[in-house]
């Protein structure tokens, strides 16, 4: 018998077995309970980011991001730069210092081409309050999305006005258009796996600064 | 078969590191309290969640069928297996199609139920386990003892000595900033090797084909987006229906797992990388049978977070590899017999059925009456040993009985005192091993109560 019939032959067994087997039906809940809600869902999210081990900076336009960058020493200590942002992270042409180079993510073919990239800077599409986390959908990610986990520094740029309470209000916003990845990214990528010791910087991004727009 | 308390024995001789093991775990139950806490409608969240999980395991098949067709619209192959045997052929072939030798993994406890690490080593492929905890656990050829916390019954003295002998740091080095360095440096290369990427599930949804991967070290991102195939593994029981039930579980996960309020990265995959396979592979491996189990199904709403083996005080004071099962701790207790009776049979009494597991499960899973339930079972069966059985017949009949009771109460009494301590203390008396027995009252209680004696000592107690 060839795999594929074995595996059809598990699936009707498994899917007969389950039918079988299952509890009396009980209703699909319609609504989760109320959820909660923040005063200040700015205020609460700044400070649940911070509290995850991100970097949280206000800005009241796009324009003043480069020059808050600048402040970070991940950026400035940066080699390679990436940026996802329209008019973030020297888009100007010859603005970049002569050691750094800004990659031009539109001609790489092969996410493993990014090994060396120091400093990546993404779109975010909103923030939720209640973790800090911000939702990043997979055409923010450009064509290769290891971008957001293979860079040793990430930057997140989202606009003020986007900012939910919970997670309910967050799923109640996202759609999975094809291919449909995404992702919730709450700060830099830690481990506590050593005696419960808290280490930023795991597998990947060492720090993560987020700028809030507007 | 030994049992879980033989098993315990070498942890608990190391007193200071058992202490340790215990308070490192609590200052995690803390954690996810404080986090509990934070949010107002806490306990409506836990509702919610037990009632998606009876509902779903209500209409299992439908919505399997759901996510399957939906998976293969967006790209995604779907493959089923009965038990661990073909759950692990499936994973190798897809392997093997491609002329793989390099495999990263992210953590996955149904790959280590299904023992899939060792078979495909046997097949010539190289496997990393890619969680830090998880590496650490694979280079000393051990399992994990936590399915959140793979190696918290080690000391960071174990890990930079470990590291010393398999990756080359300083030796006596054991600061866990160095170490996670060393470990994010060696797995870099691993993944930049990889050719093929596996990851677990932790939850997929019906409605849209798409499964969510949760960590907070970002290997399974690395893992899936550098290599072009990425392999799937799922219990059956990790399907949603809907992609707003995410939010009531991933509110619940993180904040019970490790008192985090969400984990760092929480991925959604809904197809392939580009130019890539995507290959989910759903397994039973003993689920169904459960789920036909009317008083033990609940357990298949577990989500895997840890939480009531961090509050419980056996596992806290025993540690994960007491337990002889992929799963440890109160969930543990229930999976591992309702797999084996007869090889688990002291797990359901690896417990002080105290409640707290049932308090902190986030799906409400009532741990700990299943777990007296189990035991009723197993004696029910002949499954636990005759001398257990015995000790059982003789209690429930002295107990059912106020005229035996009270006379085994006088006999205690008047004997114990008598007897030496030889026979008091002898290897029947499990008990007495760790503690002595406390004096033996001149009273019975009955007595103290007749003789007013008691009233008049609390009398004499109040204020004024």
């Amino acid at each position: 018998m060839s795999s594929k019939a074995v595996e059809v032959g598990s699936r009707n067994a498994i899917l007969a077995s389950l039918c079988r087997n299952a509890p009396p039906a009980s209703p699909l809940l319609e609504a989760p309970p109320a959820a909660i809600v923040y005063d200040d869902p700015e205020k609460q999210f700044a400070e649940t980011f911070t509290s995850v081990g991100g970097k949280f900076v206000r800005v009241a336009s796009i324009v003043e991001i480069d020059a808050e960058l600048e402040k970070l020493e991940s950026y400035t200590q940066a080699r390679k730069i990436a940026s996802l942002v329209l008019g973030v992270g020297r888009a100007t042409p010859g603005t970049a210092r002569s050691n750094q180079t800004l990659v031009d993510l539109a001609a790489l073919k092969d996410p493993h081409e990014l090994e060396e990239l120091d400093f990546a800077i993404i779109a975010g599409e909103f923030g939720v309050a209640e973790n800090g986390a911000v939702w990043i959908a997979g055409s923010a990610l450009g064509p290769l999305r290891a971008i957001f986990v293979i860079t040793q520094h990430l930057a997140l740029v989202v606009p003020a006005t986007q900012i939910v309470h919970n997670m309910h209000q967050a799923y109640d916003r996202i759609r999975f258009e094809r291919p449909g990845f995404g992702v919730f990214i709450s700060g830099p990528s830690k481990t506590a796996d050593i005696e419960q010791a808290l280490v930023i910087g795991a597998h990947g991004a060492r720090s993560c600064a987020l700028f809030l727009v507007g | 078969m030994i049992g879980h308390a033989e098993k315990a024995a070498p942890f608990a001789a190391n007193e200071s590191r058992a202490h340790w093991h215990d308070q490192a775990l609590w200052f995690v139950r803390l954690k996810r309290d404080r986090q509990a806490e934070s949010i107002p409608e806490w306990e409506a969240l836990r509702e919610a969640a037990a009632a998606i999980k009876a509902h779903t395991l209500s209409r299992i098949a439908d919505y399997l069928e759901e996510f399957e067709r939906n998976a293969q619209a967006n790209g995604i192959q779907v493959h089923w297996a009965r038990d661990a045997a073909e759950h692990n052929a499936i994973v190798h072939r897809i392997l093997a199609d491609h002329g793989i030798t390099r495999l990263v993994k992210s953590k996955s406890m149904l790959t280590e139920e299904c023992h899939l690490n060792p078979y495909l080593e046997a097949h010539g492929i190289e496997v990393t386990d890619t969680d830090l905890g998880e590496r650490i656990v694979q280079l000393r050829h051990e399992p994990p003892s936590h399915i959140v916390l793979p190696a918290i019954h080690l000391k960071k003295e174990d890990i930079g000595e470990l590291f010393h002998k398999e990756l080359g740091t300083t030796k006596d080095v054991s600061d866990p900033k160095f170490l996670t360095e060393a470990a994010r440096g060696h797995l870099r290369q691993k993944f930049m090797a990889a050719q093929a990427g596996l990851t677990g599930v932790n939850f997929a949804i019906a409605e849209t084909g798409g499964f969510v991967v949760c960590t907070n070290e970002g290997n399974a991102d690395m893992g899936t987006s550098l290599p072009p195939v990425h392999i799937a593994c799922m219990g059956f029981e990790k399907i949603v229906p809907r992609t707003k039930d995410l939010a009531v579980f991933l509110r619940l996960l993180a904040r019970s797992a490790t008192g985090q309020p969400v984990t760092t990265y929480t991925t959604h995959f809904h197809g392939p990388i580009r130019g890539g396979e995507l290959h989910v592979v759903i397994v039973d491996n003993g689920r169904s049978a459960i789920l036909g189990n009317e008083t033990f199904r609940r357990s298949l709403s577990c989500i895997r977070c840890g939480a009531c083996m961090n509050t419980c005080p056996v596992f806290r004071r025993s540690g994960g590899y007491s337990y002889g099962y992929t799963v440890p701790g109160p969930i543990g207790s229930l999976l591992a017999p309702l797999r084996d009776p007869r090889q688990f049979s002291s797990l359901p009494f690896a417990s002080s059925l105290c409640g707290s597991c049932s308090d902190v499960c986030p799906v409400k899973i009532d741990l700990h009456h299943e777990l007296y339930a189990f035991r009723q079972e197993l004696v029910r069966n002949k499954t636990v040993p005759l001398s257990k059985r015995l000790a059982m017949a003789v209690m429930s009949y002295v107990l059912a009985r106020t005229w035996a009771y009270s006379l085994a109460g006088r006999v205690t009494r008047w004997t114990m005192p008598r007897m030496p301590r030889a026979l008091v203390y002898g290897p029947w008396n499990a008990w007495g091993r760790q503690r002595e027995l406390p004096p033996m009252p001149q009273q019975s209680f009955r007595d103290l109560i007749k003789n007013d004696s008691i009233r008049n000592a609390v009398n004499a107690e109040e204020p004024r």
